[in-house]
């Protein structure tokens, strides 16, 4: 049986990867991916408790973040499709029009 | 069965009148207005009568409460009609005489909105003449003070109106206006006269606690006698502005610039009576204080003598009416102030008959000169007149005054039933007998004897005097030679005209039965009004009856010689000039009472206008305190407001308001990079100090 504390290390270390990548990347994609670490992070610790503590709706808690995230990462990637055909970039950088 | 009831009709029907010929008159014409108008008043005359006859069942008469009017307080004034012998006796004068003179002005106005080129005036004439009839029976009918002011000052209002008739003419018919400025004389004039009237009614209340006839005159007995001096004197000035007494008569001269109908009612017959009429209403009021009956008796017959000496020497006909009705009307207001009260309302009621009638007559013997003048026969139909107001515009301006009686003379022969009425009414005013003059005037002297010589000698000399100028009055008009081509040529007036001169001529002469002698009815009549301590019957004196006769008849004598014995020629100066000299020049000019009045009323009292407009009011007050004081003040207040305070304080603040929104606007606008990972960055941070929080503060 692997402690718990494993769990909360390695979800601590994805949540952060992810956050930096959302930082620091300027590929929209990349930023994607790094918020799917995220949420990933957090379906780990919500998988973790949820076995330690012998209760299902952590679980089934995970299911609905995962269809959450499938339905996110369309909405998103059809954004991007968009950007790209009008701009033939996905730098968000240079999306920067609203500045004030 | 009484009519008593019917008395307000009195007033109504001659406003019923009014109201028709003000809403159709000029439309439907001159015999449709003028038919109005004398039906109006002659149903105030059948409403008198029917008084009249109810009184006889019921002397004491009644009061009739029309409505309420004023009722405030202690001042409770109804507007209630006040039925006894006193005040029908003038109900009848003033319809009975009122309808003879509508009846003369139907004639008479014909003529004259012809002369003076306006015939639309016809039916504002008659108009008037109604309100006045309306107002007069107010004033007579009243119940209490304050309604018998209302018609007072109403009467005050159409003797305005009727002198300032053609009010952009002159008296003798060239353009002007010294007609308006005669009309103002006689209001600004009674004005000063009706203070007095107001004083002695605030006074009255303050003393009786009310103003109705039945409460105040009984209770004189209960009240201060110098309070009831005072009423007397204040009320003593009224008299004098209405009934034109010295020193406010003068207006009454200059209101024969009225057409002469209106000088025969109103400023002869019966308006200036209403001041001999208030004292006589108020005969317990004069009677419980003897000093000032005295004072009104020596102003009466003071009045009476100097009004008497000027229209000796006055050449214009009406104006020696005038001086003669001034006369007159200081023999009643004698008689009244020494108690005579019937003697008063007899000579009232005489005089209202020949008088009228001289008048009128005067009217006729003008108006025969003017048509001989300027002849408008052939030019009578009333839809052209537009035609002739061009034809006879340019001759109108001729220099020829149809009232001068130096332009008269003869006239017997051309106008003989005018000549027979005149000379009637003319002797009855000398006071020859068996004519009304005579008895009235006898009763007054022989009064005057007993009560106050002094009073007997003034109104005996006014009397010599009063035969004098009439007796030089019909010498120079009827008798001579013709002295101008329209005395010639002057031509008899119509019968509208001649009708009511023959009945008030046969007044004239039968009018003095009314209180003959020994029986005296009228003093009978009025004692149950007056009672018996201020109506008794005057013993006939022969002594004084046979004295005033001699003293008229030397008097006519005295004037045959002057003016009959050898007659005026045309350009002649008046025989009595080089005899009396310096005297006859001073009744010539009226005493030069006006220019008294001018320079030492008028003039001050125009120059304190100056002064107070231009020093006070232009200078000072516009000048100084409007431009400087209040225009700069304001001016300097006006800018510190708007300069430091209203484009420094608020300007500033809210200018610094907006400054300080631009300037954080601007400094949050510089969040807004647009770079999605600086968003990203803030929301990271947002978390993590959020999340901080939540793990250190528990």
């Amino acid at each position: 049986m692997i402690p718990i504390s494993y769990y909360f290390a390695l979800s601590a270390i994805l949540f952060a990867l992810g956050a930096l990548g959302v930082l620091i990347r300027r590929n929209a994609i990349i930023i994607f991916m790094s918020v799917e670490l995220m949420l990933n992070a957090a379906n780990l610790l919500f998988v973790a408790f949820a076995r330690a503590n012998e209760a299902l709706s952590g679980q089934v808690f995970v299911f609905f973040v995962i269809a959450v995230a499938a339905a996110e990462v369309a909405v998103g990637l059809a954004l991007i499709v968009v950007i790209f055909r009008n701009r033939q970039s996905i730098d968000i950088d240079e999306m920067s029009n609203l500045k004030g | 069965m009484d009519a008593f009831a019917l008395v307000p009709w009195i007033v109504f029907f001659p406003l019923i009148g009014l109201v028709i010929n003000l809403a159709f008159g000029r439309r439907f014409g001159e015999v449709f207005s003028a038919t109005v108008g004398t039906l109006a008043v002659f149903s105030a005359f059948v409403v008198a009568v029917l008084q009249f006859l109810s009184l006889q069942a019921h002397p004491h008469g009644q009061i009739v409460h029309l409505a309420d009017w004023i009722n405030i307080g202690g001042l409770q004034i109804p507007w209630a009609f006040n039925v006894d012998t006193l005040s029908v006796t003038m109900m009848l004068v003033v319809s009975g005489v009122g309808t003879l003179i509508h009846i003369y002005a139907a004639g008479y106005m014909h003529y004259d909105v012809r002369y003076k080129e306006d015939p639309g005036s016809f039916a504002r004439f008659f108009i008037y003449l109604n309100l006045f009839i309306a107002a007069m029976m107010i004033l007579v009918s009243g119940n209490s003070y304050l309604m018998l002011f209302v018609g007072w000052e109403g009467v005050g209002l159409c003797s305005f109106l009727l002198i300032g008739f053609w009010y952009s003419r002159n008296p003798d018919g060239s353009k002007g206006l010294l007609n308006s400025q005669a009309a103002k004389k006689a209001f600004v004039a009674n004005r000063v006269g009706d203070f007095g009237f107001l004083l002695a009614m605030f006074l009255t209340f303050w003393a009786f606690g009310s103003l109705s006839f039945d409460q105040v005159l009984p209770n004189a007995a209960n009240v201060e006698p110098s309070i009831i001096i005072a009423i007397a004197l204040c009320m003593l000035i009224g008299v004098t502005g209405k009934s034109a007494q010295l020193p406010l008569y003068v207006w009454l001269p200059d209101a024969m610039a009225g057409p002469t109908p209106v000088s025969a009612l109103i400023h002869a017959a019966t308006m200036v009576t209403a001041g001999v009429y208030l004292v006589v209403r108020s005969a317990p009021l004069f009677g419980a204080v003897p000093e000032a009956g005295n004072v009104v008796a020596i102003v009466g017959a003071v009045t009476a003598l100097f009004a008497a000496t000027i229209a000796v020497a006055q050449n214009d006909i009406k104006k020696v009416l005038a001086y003669s009705t001034i006369s007159q009307l200081g023999f009643m207001v004698a008689a009244v102030g020494i108690g005579a009260y019937v003697a008063g309302m007899f000579h009232l009621v005489t005089h209202a008959f020949f008088k009228a009638l001289l008048f009128l007559g005067s009217g006729s013997v003008i108006l025969a000169l003017e048509r001989a003048h300027h002849p408008l026969d052939g030019h009578h139909d009333e839809h052209h007149h537009d035609d002739h107001h061009d034809e006879h515009h340019d001759d109108h301006h001729a220099p020829f005054d149809p009232q001068d009686m130096r332009n008269m003379g003869g006239l017997r022969k051309q106008i003989p039933t005018t000549y027979r009425v005149y000379l009637i009414g003319a002797l009855a005013l000398a006071g020859l007998p068996p004519l009304a003059g005579f008895f009235s005037k006898d009763e007054i002297l022989t009064d005057a004897l007993h009560a106050n010589m002094l009073v007997w000698g003034l109104l005996t000399a006014a009397a010599f005097l009063t035969a004098f100028y009439m007796g030089r009055q019909i010498w120079l008009v009827f008798f001579g030679e013709p002295r101008t081509k329209a005395a010639k040529e002057a031509v008899e007036s119509p019968p509208t005209i001649l009708i009511p001169l023959g009945i008030l001529a046969v007044l004239s002469v039968f009018g003095g039965l009314i209180n003959v002698p020994v029986l005296h009815p009228f003093t009978d009549w009025l004692e149950h009004t007056l009672g018996h301590d201020f109506a008794h019957a005057t013993v006939f004196n022969f002594g004084v009856a046979i004295f005033s006769t001699v003293l008229a008849l030397i008097a006519i004598y005295i004037s045959w010689r002057l003016y009959g014995r050898k007659p005026l020629a045309a350009g002649e100066v008046d025989p009595l000039k080089q005899r009396l000299g310096f005297l006859f020049k001073g009744m010539e000019n009226k005493w030069w009472v006006d220019e008294l009045y001018d320079a030492v009323i008028i003039q001050p009292y125009r120059r304190l206008a100056a002064f107070l407009a231009d020093v006070v009011d232009w200078r000072f007050w516009h000048d100084w305190v409007h431009d400087t004081v209040i225009g700069r003040g304001f001016g300097a207040l006006a800018r510190f407001l708007a300069e430091p305070v209203d484009m420094g304080v608020i300007d500033g603040i809210s200018k610094g308001l907006a400054a300080v929104a631009t300037g954080l606007s601007r400094g949050f606008s510089l969040l807004q990079s647009g770079y999605v990972r600086n968003y990203a960055l803030m929301v990271f941070f947002g978390v993590v100090l959020m999340i901080g929080y939540l793990v250190f503060s528990s």
